[in-house]
């Protein structure tokens, strides 16, 4: 397993959407190196043969038959929003595609 | 009322209020006007317990008087009350609630108010159980000690410098400090028996499915369970039952219906159970005081008739590994929608452009804490490309490798026994800079979340070095929770008896707040109480 | 900036298009796909949800039953295997359209993969498109753009977001690389549309109206030289949502890479918007590595296992096959091979179908589609059943010609009208003062002024000559500005004259 670095931890803020000072940068990159080495021992613990679980309690087939429920007025749906306008949610301009 | 009578309403367990309140010997009104006056005499101050970010005095005063109204009514209303109407409760405050604000400790959902109600706080509700307010935490659920709630760091009512645990501690040392009798956590990785372990009260996760998630904002989803928190074991049957059974709007949950926990907890005998020591968690690297207190545990259970044996479970070794992957990885996921869009803080950046990305950026690097950071980046390297198969792929086959470790052991023993915690509550700020060695608390609790079964601690003494509490972890297979209830109030009974009472006794009076100075009761509830 | 294109038969002689589809099929479901929350197209804004479709924090998903079903059966009506089993992942991305940062997808465990479609072309040749997969994922919200050039993501000050799309079921439909369609790719491309629109219409899993969204194509184009095996570098263009639109935007894109790869710069693998005023693509997003969308298994939801009874179960509810159907059609409706497949290439077998069911005569629906509105669809460039035909105005219009009201002359005039918003057929005659005029006094007068007018050819007419009448019908017809009946007109003007035609 690679290390992680300061340009790693970069990206992964990107990706993340948490902007970060270049002091952030320096200081999370140390950090997750020593947890990242901590942990790596993972990756050698099972062979091939052994099957991941992905839930604790294996359960199938868990459906909700197509029948309405419960809906909020827009009031309600707006209720907690930073910003709104004409019943919709309201947000700077998107840069992607530009 | 008196003071002297309100005090000892606080130390009442849940199960002595309700048969009280059923007794009529006291309203519910008394009873939670007392647990009031106590949050607003140790809660506060500079070095108070800081266990509530937000007290619910008039909806909860006015569950109580409905509740006491249909009492003092008599007839059909009053029979089909619930055992604990009445008794109040404290909520994490990581599950939402209508009327009062959930912060999950972080300035990200700082005032936001949720317009649903969590499916456990409806059952609380149902069974008009008063909700007195919701109680601190690490932020988003990411921490052991309590310290990273962006609200301040909750004290452990055993000794004011030291940690309650995490990341429940302001459920623990509510239920510690008697400010309530009973609460409600979350236990992801150990968030509820960690904090009950270092604040001597008894704190349970329930096997994974058992209790709904819906409501609980999910930390790491194939891991979270909502459990109860108590001063006693029976106490937290009592709970379970309340808030434990099939929920249709959590697709994880355990379509089986409920074990009678109430029955188990009162069964009283351990005649013929095996109980397995696991070889992996205790020993080296654990406190001397608390491996003195686990052998001592296990003497009394064996003179209760319980045959010991040792199990193995060598993979247990990379659980904690495996859950520093998993746990961020879910954790990176469910946390990208606090994003400044559609509730909670919006934070413009500082230059243009004002693009969304960069607003999304800029709210999510002043809403989220350290280790929040910390473990969002994490889980995204996890999952990255190139990154999956080695990381989160390994790690959920180390969950495979940890579910067989415990179908072993199970074969061999009924429960499983352990420390829950290798050492008792630290002191604030020992290790809020070292990260990995604040992860190594949760070592013996993480593998039951790994493989979804049921634990439970209750305390088991006071270390002899530090005189702090020792947390007694017990583990059952899945779907078995009574296993633990039976267990837990055996020893409990056995500990109280050795001890001459419960062990909160031997607690130290808290000290009043340095000045009569506005309490945090006071003040919180000044602007969240009408919602 | 518009693009370099070489001529489509330039781009052919040098190059072989291989295409690719991603077809998103709305579920017209009651409910969402994970959340109770009603789906139903056009409610006022953010009134469509509940905290699921917000993502508030603690929510958590169930999946809807029904649209297990409907993908299930989308798969079989696309000669799909179903899997046994089956699970849903996270596709982790920021965007304000999607509620939790994350879609709810399907990502290596499609429910239905490895089928196949027959697609019937015009000049009757079949060709197979192979299907990849077919998989279950969820629906965004919709932002509308404002401030600055409006409507445009580009220069808008900011974004209104109405999450009552969100959480709608989809099923996304993947094709393998389609190779060998040669000069046939864009009317493939709209034909295979076309099919998979008429397949889930024809299953009942969806409305199907592509001018709703409710089926929307992804069109992925590559060239590469001809004889090579090796793929070309291919572009994506986005949400093409019309048939034609499918057929011109492969069109071009054929066109561009043509031209790209001609001027020996390589093809740039991007997203290309799709734009119907021009027909024309620009340049979306480039892949970069903001592409990672860690993917992993959704903690939150159950796998799903398909019992074999379960998909018999569903096998055995399935209507007739679409080529079936069109088979069964044609019988019924007694056209030619040539008549049906006219037909079916102007995409206007349903309305005609719908038409007839309305009440009209097989020839007389064909007349109206194939004769009329096909033709005003074309210069409007919509497809035809976007135009606003209600089958109900085509049988009241036939009705209206039957009962000699109107002449077909004038029935043409009132689809215009209906077209134009001015009411229904009735009332258009009602206001435009359009009637047959059946009081034959008026009439003869027009016939007598019409024949005095031109003694010459009345003569013609009088010595045999009866195909010169058309003259005398025409001068007729003027005077009475169209509203007279042609036929009882030269019925008239024989008898005037004396003439046994």
């Amino acid at each position: 397993m690679a290390a992680i670095n300061r340009d790693d931890v970069a990206h992964l803020a990107r990706l993340a959407h948490i902007e970060m000072s270049a002091e952030e940068l320096d200081r999370m990159a140390g950090e997750l190196a020593v947890i990242v080495d901590a942990v790596k021992s993972v990756s050698e613990a099972a062979g091939e043969d052994v099957p991941a679980t992905s839930h604790p309690i294996p359960l199938n087939n868990v459906f909700r038959e197509d029948v309405v429920g419960h809906t909020f007025t827009a009031d309600q749906a707006l209720s907690g929003a930073p910003d709104s306008d004409e019943n919709r949610f309201k947000v700077p301009a998107i840069l992607d595609e530009a | 009322m008196n003071e002297n009578h309100s005090n000892q309403l606080v130390r009442l367990t849940a199960a002595q209020l309700a048969a009280k309140l059923a007794a009529r010997e006291v309203t519910a009104v008394e009873v939670v006007q007392a647990h009031l006056d106590r949050i607003a005499a140790v809660d506060g101050g500079d070095r108070g317990v800081h266990a509530f970010l937000h007290v619910n005095t008039e909806e909860a005063l006015a569950v109580a008087a409905e509740v006491d109204a249909i009492r003092a009514a008599g007839g059909a209303a009053a029979d089909e009350l619930h055992e604990l109407a009445g008794v109040p409760i404290a909520v994490k405050d990581l599950i939402v609630t209508v009327g009062q604000p959930t912060t999950a400790g972080s300035k990200i959902l700082e005032g936001w108010y949720s317009p649903y109600d969590a499916t456990v706080v409806e059952k609380l509700r149902a069974a008009k159980m008063p909700i007195l307010g919701k109680t601190n935490l690490d932020e988003f659920a990411m921490g052991s000690s309590t310290e990273h709630s962006a609200f301040g760091p909750t004290r452990n009512p055993w000794d004011p410098d030291r940690i309650p645990g995490g990341s429940g501690g302001g459920s623990a040392a509510a239920v510690a400090a008697f400010e309530a009798p009973l609460a409600l956590g979350t236990d992801t990785g150990g968030s509820i028996r960690q904090p009950g372990a270092v604040t001597g009260t008894v704190g349970v996760k329930p096997t994974y499915g058992g209790v709904s998630r819906y409501g609980a904002i999910a930390m790491a989803s194939s891991l979270d369970q909502i459990g109860p928190v108590s001063r006693t074991v029976l106490d937290s049957a009592l709970l379970h039952q309340v808030i434990g059974g099939h929920d249709p709007r959590d697709s994880t949950s355990l379509p089986d219906p409920l074990a009678d926990l109430v029955a188990a907890a009162r069964l009283g005998n351990v005649d013929g159970m095996k109980i397995g020591i696991i070889k992996e968690l205790h020993g080296e690297g654990y406190q001397a005081g608390v491996e003195h207190r686990f052998n001592e545990s296990l003497e009394l259970l064996k003179q209760a008739g319980a045959e010991i044996v040792e199990v193995s479970c060598p993979n247990f070794k990379y659980a904690l590994g495996a859950y520093y992957l998993i746990m961020p990885s879910e954790a990176s996921s469910n946390l990208a929608k606090f994003d400044g869009v559609r509730y909670g803080l919006r934070v413009l950046p500082e230059e243009p452009p004002m693009t969304i990305e960069r607003v999304m950026g800029a709210t999510r690097a002043a809403g989220f804490g350290d280790e929040v950071k910390r473990r969002v980046i994490l889980g995204t390297y996890a999952l990255s490309a190139g990154y999956y198969d080695a990381y989160y792929g390994s790690a959920q086959k180390v969950r495979t490798l940890i579910q067989r470790d415990f179908d072993a052991a199970f074969a061999k023993a009924d429960v499983l026994i352990s420390p829950t915690a290798p050492t008792t509550a630290f002191k604030l700020g020992e290790k809020l800079d070292d990260p990995l060695a604040m992860y190594l608390n949760d070592v013996a609790t993480i593998p039951a979340n790994m493989a979804g079964v049921p634990g439970l601690s209750l305390p088991g003494g006071l270390a002899d070095e530090d005189g702090l509490p020792v947390g007694i972890q017990l583990l059952a297979p899945a779907r078995e929770d009574a296993r633990l209830y039976r267990v837990g109030a055996v020893l409990e009974s056995l500990l109280e008896e050795k001890w001459g009472g419960p062990l909160l006794d031997k607690a130290p009076e808290l000290p009043a707040p340095e000045l009569p100075a506005p309490s945090l009761a006071e003040t919180v509830t000044s602007h969240g109480g009408s919602h | 900036m518009s693009d370099a294109i070489l001529s489509f038969e330039e781009a052919m002689e040098k190059y072989d298009p291989v295409l690719g589809f991603e077809v998103h099929v709305e579920l017209n479901t009651k409910t969402k796909m994970f959340s109770s929350a009603p789906n139903v197209f056009g409610d006022e804004p953010n009134t469509n949800v509940n905290e699921v479709d917000l993502g508030m924090p603690g929510v958590l998903p169930v999946l809807n039953k029904t649209a297990v079903e409907s993908s299930i059966k989308i798969g079989l009506a696309l000669n799909c295997k179903i899997a046994e089993y089956c699970r849903f992942a996270r596709k982790n991305y920021f965007y304000p359209d999607t509620p939790k940062n994350f879609q709810t997808s399907q990502y290596d465990e499609p429910i239905a993969y490895d089928g196949y479609l027959d697609i019937e072309l015009s000049d009757g040749t079949v060709f197979r498109v192979e299907i990849e997969r077919a998989h279950m994922e969820e629906d965004a919200g919709k932002l509308t753009h404002l401030g600055g050039s409006a409507g445009r993501i580009q220069g808008a000050d900011y974004s209104l977001v109405d999450y009552n799309r969100a959480g709608v079921p989809l099923v996304e439909i993947v094709t393998k690389p389609i190779q060998g369609a040669g000069s046939r790719a864009p009317e493939l491309a709209k034909a295979y549309v076309a099919a998979v629109r008429e397949i889930v219409k024809n299953l009942g899993v969806s409305d199907a109206r592509m001018e709703r969204g409710n089926v929307r194509c992804d069109a992925n184009v590559s060239l590469r030289p001809h004889g090579r095996e090796r793929f070309g570098i291919r572009s994506e263009t986005k949400n093409v949502n019309s048939l034609r639109a499918v057929e011109h935007a492969v069109r071009y894109e054929i066109q561009r890479h043509a031209a790209v790869l001609d001027s020996g710069e390589p093809v740039v693998q991007e997203t290309r918007h799709w734009h119907e005023d021009t027909r024309t693509t620009t340049s979306g997003r480039a892949k970069s590595d903001a592409d990672d969308y860690r993917y992993f298994p959704e903690p939150d939801l159950v796998p799903v296992v398909a019992s074999r009874e379960w998909v018999e179960e569903l096998r055995a509810t399935l209507p007739e096959p679409p080529a079936e159907r069109r088979k069964r059609l044609q019988a019924d409706w007694g056209y030619s091979d040539l008549e049906f497949r006219d037909v079916v290439n102007a995409g206007v077998m349903d309305e005609i179908e719908e038409t007839i069911a309305a009440g009209a005569a097989a020839s007389v629906a064909r007349k109206w589609w194939m004769g009329e509105i096909v033709g005003r669809a074309k210069n409007a460039d919509v497809d035809p059943g976007q135009l606003g035909v209600e089958p109900a105005t085509i049988v009241e219009l036939s009705k209206l010609v039957e009962d000699g009201k109107i002449n077909n002359k004038m029935a043409t005039e009132v689809l215009d009208g209906v077209l134009a918003g001015e009411g229904t057929p009735a009332e258009i005659v009602e206001k435009r003062g359009l009637a047959v005029v059946s009081d034959d006094g008026p009439l003869l007068e027009a016939i007598d002024a019409a024949l005095a007018a031109q003694p010459d050819v009345a003569d013609k007419i009088r010595g045999g000559k009866v195909q010169a009448i058309g003259a005398i019908v025409g001068g007729v017809m003027k005077a009475t500005r169209g509203q007279a009946d042609a036929g009882r007109v030269r019925e008239l003007i024989l008898e005037k004259l004396g003439v046994n035609a």
